[in-house]
């Protein structure tokens, strides 16, 4: 036993350092720095593109940077111990105080002090009001308080009386919402997912099948992909509209939508869907998050042939909508892969939906499709597409180029229904265009109870700030005859904020207006007799 | 929704003249600051402890002209703040008029509105503290400071012509959100205010602080306010959580504005804890508070220019 004691002390002590309000105080400033350079720093979770750039920028910090899981600051196990040493500090503190809370409420308000001339506020005077109809009158005044009348030594009876004690249960909900809060944010990152796809505007549907049917996708740490609800969406078009400035005013894109209970029967819905209004099915819901352009190209291979493909253009100037992109050819009929390999096509270059031209060189000068035109570059050879490395849908890989195997062979301007003839006799059409959406879908079952909590935390937060626990006392001592001693005290428990008026009122309520009182508050003179009367 | 060039223009009349009164009065401030020779606190301790008959003769004004005139240049200043507001109001409401919506969707149309509730919860301070005899007033200059600092910048480098809302801004949302986070904003920068000058009257010996009004009473300024300003600031984080669900698909995302601003919650909430600590009660409270609108403004100026240009609602 003589072992175990000092291992109960250290851990007592321990727990007792960890929930003191001083740790609190560290802890918060811990997380509150921790949390900067997530804000500062480019993060993998948002944009990785950044971080790569950054990386490249600063190639002997970041490298280090990255060990120590500054691009991505909010999954780094640092900031997950901090928040939860603050939680466990937390817990460590609220319950302590739920319980001495719950004792609180039941006992009464306590016991007058022996002198009340001491406390922060206090009046006295003498009435010929009887002293029962003195405790009377204050009882009545006090309705609203909890309240205590105890009788002392001589005929004295006192009144203590309590009030705020809503403040306290504002702040116990406060901080065990917060709690409630970081559960809810847990579960709804660990069961929930996020995916990503483009879908032509032309009557292209797409299925939540599977992480596969995504462009990208996000799971939490849950999710395996197995298991995602299904439904199924048609775009049938997009609109966007502009102000004469180029500005845009409104995006929607027309949509049909088959929920999970609809595919069986096949039945189709019609939605609108808009930035800020997403489609929201169960659980699952799904977001207008970018639009583009797709240039549709037919090309008339030597041999007669005909292949066309409409592939999304990304935009790189989001003002006027100017895209650059790739579309890829493979020859038709060519079972030879050697073969085939030295006659895929790729169309690539620019996108104006309005054209203007600088000498030959293509720019756009409104987002809006008035006078679409490509500037491409027609490349022939090995596209790459075999190497087993991933490729961009956006671009060509450069190293097929670098290294002679794909080859220009063609380059030029053209609007809708023109066309270009390469020199082995191939003829690439540019049909028109088509518009493109981007889609993000989100599930995260965990949303509800995030709000939940996020309301109850402000609640919380509201009360314990508004309102103020204070306590009143008086003394009522039999002064000979017809006289009648009425000492007052008052006490805020918390922040003094605005007792001392609250307590003024209700000293000249109780107290004879001809009574002098010590002045309550240092520096402030009380207010004139008469206009206390007035009340 | 057309745009009003002729209310816009009116509109920016107007605000230049808020910003050249509210100029006007800070000087007068400053002006009465310099003139008041009697350190409040000084004044304020003779009332209180009471120690000789003196005290009458020492507050009436008559008796003392110096302090008089000081008084009377003070009043001055805060009515022509009141006046400043009023075409400052105007300034806002043309804009709302102009633009068809409320007038709170750049940083120009953001810092206007805050300096605005800046100057009316000052102003509702002073009115709700007049009975009280404080030296309170004569701080209007150092309220006065920022909101020009504030103003100036956004009426030149931050100026945006008066235009429509983007479709990702086009949302009720941004009635509730933004205007919960103006308010938060403009009182913050009063306690923050507060907390500085607490800071400065608490370092005796320096001369700018003797004439501070007691530490006591800025110490309670600063906690008031920031008592009034966080639970605001709360709800403007979670509606704003709330369109981020709507327009970007998830609630919170670690977006850089997102992550500025729980922190500067998080400084908040040790302003607040830190109050209730001890040993950390006064000066140490002070510097969270102030640090606390440090990262405000760090989230509104660096946040907004340097990082958020890469950002988020650039995206569609
Ligand atoms: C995530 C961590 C925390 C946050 C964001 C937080 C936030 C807040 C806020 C905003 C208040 C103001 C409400 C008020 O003054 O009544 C508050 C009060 C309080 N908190 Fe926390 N808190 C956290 C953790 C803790 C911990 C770990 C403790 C205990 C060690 C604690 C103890 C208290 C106490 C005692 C008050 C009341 C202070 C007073 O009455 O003035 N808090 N908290």
């Amino acid at each position: 036993m003589t072992q175990a004691k000092p291992v109960t002390a250290v851990l007592r002590n321990t727990w007792r350092g960890l929930t003191s309000m001083r740790t609190a105080l560290m802890l918060l400033f811990l997380l509150a720095v921790a949390a900067l350079p997530g804000a500062l720093l480019p993060q993998y979770s948002l944009n990785p593109q950044r971080v790569r750039t950054y990386s490249e920028q600063h190639p002997t910090l970041a490298p280090v940077l990255d060990r120590l899981g500054f691009f991505d600051v909010f999954a780094s196990p640092w900031f997950a111990a901090i928040y939860l040493l603050l939680f466990v500090s937390l817990v460590g503190c609220v319950v302590p105080r739920s319980i001495d809370y719950a004792r609180q409420l039941r006992k009464a308000p306590v016991i007058t002090p022996r002198n009340l001339a001491r406390l922060p506020h206090h009046a006295r005077g003498e009435t010929e009001v009887a002293p029962g109809e003195v405790i009377a009158a204050t009882q009545r005044r006090l309705r609203g308080w909890r309240i205590a009348v105890r009788d002392e030594p001589g005929g004295v009876q006192t009144i203590s009386a309590e009030r705020g004690y809503l403040r306290e249960a504002g702040n116990l909900v406060f901080h065990l919402a917060l709690l409630g809060l970081l559960v809810a944010f847990a579960i709804g990152k660990l069961v929930g997912y996020q995916g990503q796809v483009i879908v032509l505007a032309n009557g292209s549907q797409f299925c939540n099948s599977g992480p596969l049917a995504y462009d990208s996708f996000r799971p939490g740490r849950s999710v395996d992909g197995t298991a995602l609800t299904p439904f199924c969406l048609q775009v049938n078009g997009f609109t966007a509209t502009y102000l004469p400035t180029g500005e845009a005013e409104d995006f929607r894109a027309a949509l049909l939508y088959q929920g999970t209970d609809d595919l069986a029967a096949g039945t189709w819905h019609p939605y609108q869907l808009k930035v800020n209004e997403p489609l929201r099915m169960g659980g699952t819901r799904v977001y207008l998050i970018g639009h583009g352009y797709a240039p549709q190209f037919t090309v008339t291979f030597p041999d007669g042939q005909q292949r066309s493909a409409a592939v999304q253009w990304a935009p790189v100037e989001l003002g006027t909508m100017l895209s650059e992109g790739t579309t890829k050819f493979d020859p038709p009929g060519v079972t030879d892969d050697a073969e085939r390999r030295t006659r895929q096509l790729a169309i690539t270059g620019l996108f104006a939906p309005t054209a203007a031209l600088r000498g030959s060189l293509l720019s756009s000068s409104f987002p809006a499709l008035l006078d679409p035109a490509v500037a491409i570059d027609v490349l022939k050879g090995d596209l790459g597409n075999n190497s087993g490395r991933g490729q961009s849908i956006f671009s060509i890989d450069q190293s097929m180029v670098d290294s002679g195997r794909l080859k220009q062979v063609a380059r030029s301007n053209l609007g809708p229904g023109e066309q270009l003839a390469l020199p082995d006799g191939t003829i690439v059409h540019f049909d028109g265009v088509t518009r493109f959406v981007s889609l993000q879908v989100s599930y995260d079952p965990a949303q509800p109870w995030v709000l939940t909590f996020a309301v109850l935390v402000l609640g919380g937060l509201g009360l314990s700030l508004a309102v103020k626990r204070r306590r009143f006392w008086a003394r009522v001592t039999p002064g000979g005859a017809d006289s009648t001693v009425v000492e007052l005290g008052g006490l805020a428990r918390t922040e003094a904020a605005g007792y001392g008026e609250e307590f003024d009122r209700i000293a000249a309520d109780l107290l004879p207006p001809e009574t002098a009182r010590p002045p309550v508050a240092a520096g402030a003179p009380g207010p004139p007799r008469t206009s206390r009367e007035g009340r | 929704m057309p745009i009003s060039p002729v209310l816009a223009s009116y509109s920016d009349l107007a605000y230049g003249t808020a910003l050249v009164l509210y100029l006007f009065a800070m000087v007068l401030h400053f002006i009465e600051y310099a003139a008041a020779r009697v350190p409040a606190t000084a004044l304020v301790t003779t009332v209180a402890t009471d120690s000789d008959g003196s005290v009458a003769t020492l507050v009436s004004p008559s008796s003392v002209p110096p302090r008089a005139t000081a008084a009377r240049i003070g009043r001055c200043a805060v009515a022509l703040t009141g006046l400043a507001a009023l075409v400052h109001a105007a300034s806002l409401a043309l804009r709302g008029a102009a633009i068809g919506r409320v007038p709170w969707a750049n940083m120009y149309e953001f810092i206007s509105a805050l300096c605005f509730v800046a100057v009316a919860g000052w102003l509702v301070m002073l009115y709700r503290q007049r009975c009280t005899a404080t030296a309170l007033p004569r701080l209007g200059g150092f309220v006065l400071l920022p909101v020009v600092v504030l103003m100036f910048l956004g009426g030149t480098v931050l100026y945006a012509q008066a235009a429509p809302l983007i479709p990702q801004l086009n949302s009720y949302w941004i009635t509730i959100h933004v205007s919960a986070a103006i308010t938060a904003t403009g009182i913050f920068l009063v306690s923050g205010v507060a907390s500085l000058l607490y800071l400065l009257a608490t370092r005796t010996g320096s001369r700018l602080g003797s004439r501070l009004p007691d530490t006591a009473i800025l110490d309670r300024v600063a906690y008031r306010t920031a008592v009034v300003a966080l639970p605001v600031w709360t709800f403007a984080i979670i509606t704003g959580a709330i369109w981020a669900e709507a327009a970007w698909g998830r609630y919170w995302g670690w977006d850089p504005k997102e992550t500025c601003a729980l922190v500067a919650w998080v400084v908040y909430a040790g302003y607040l804890h830190a109050r209730a600590t001890a040993g950390w009660r006064g000066p140490g409270a002070a510097w969270i508070n102030v640090a606390g609108f440090g990262v405000m403004l760090f989230n509104l100026f660096f946040i907004n220019i340097v990082i958020a240009g890469f950002h988020s609602y650039a995206g569609i």
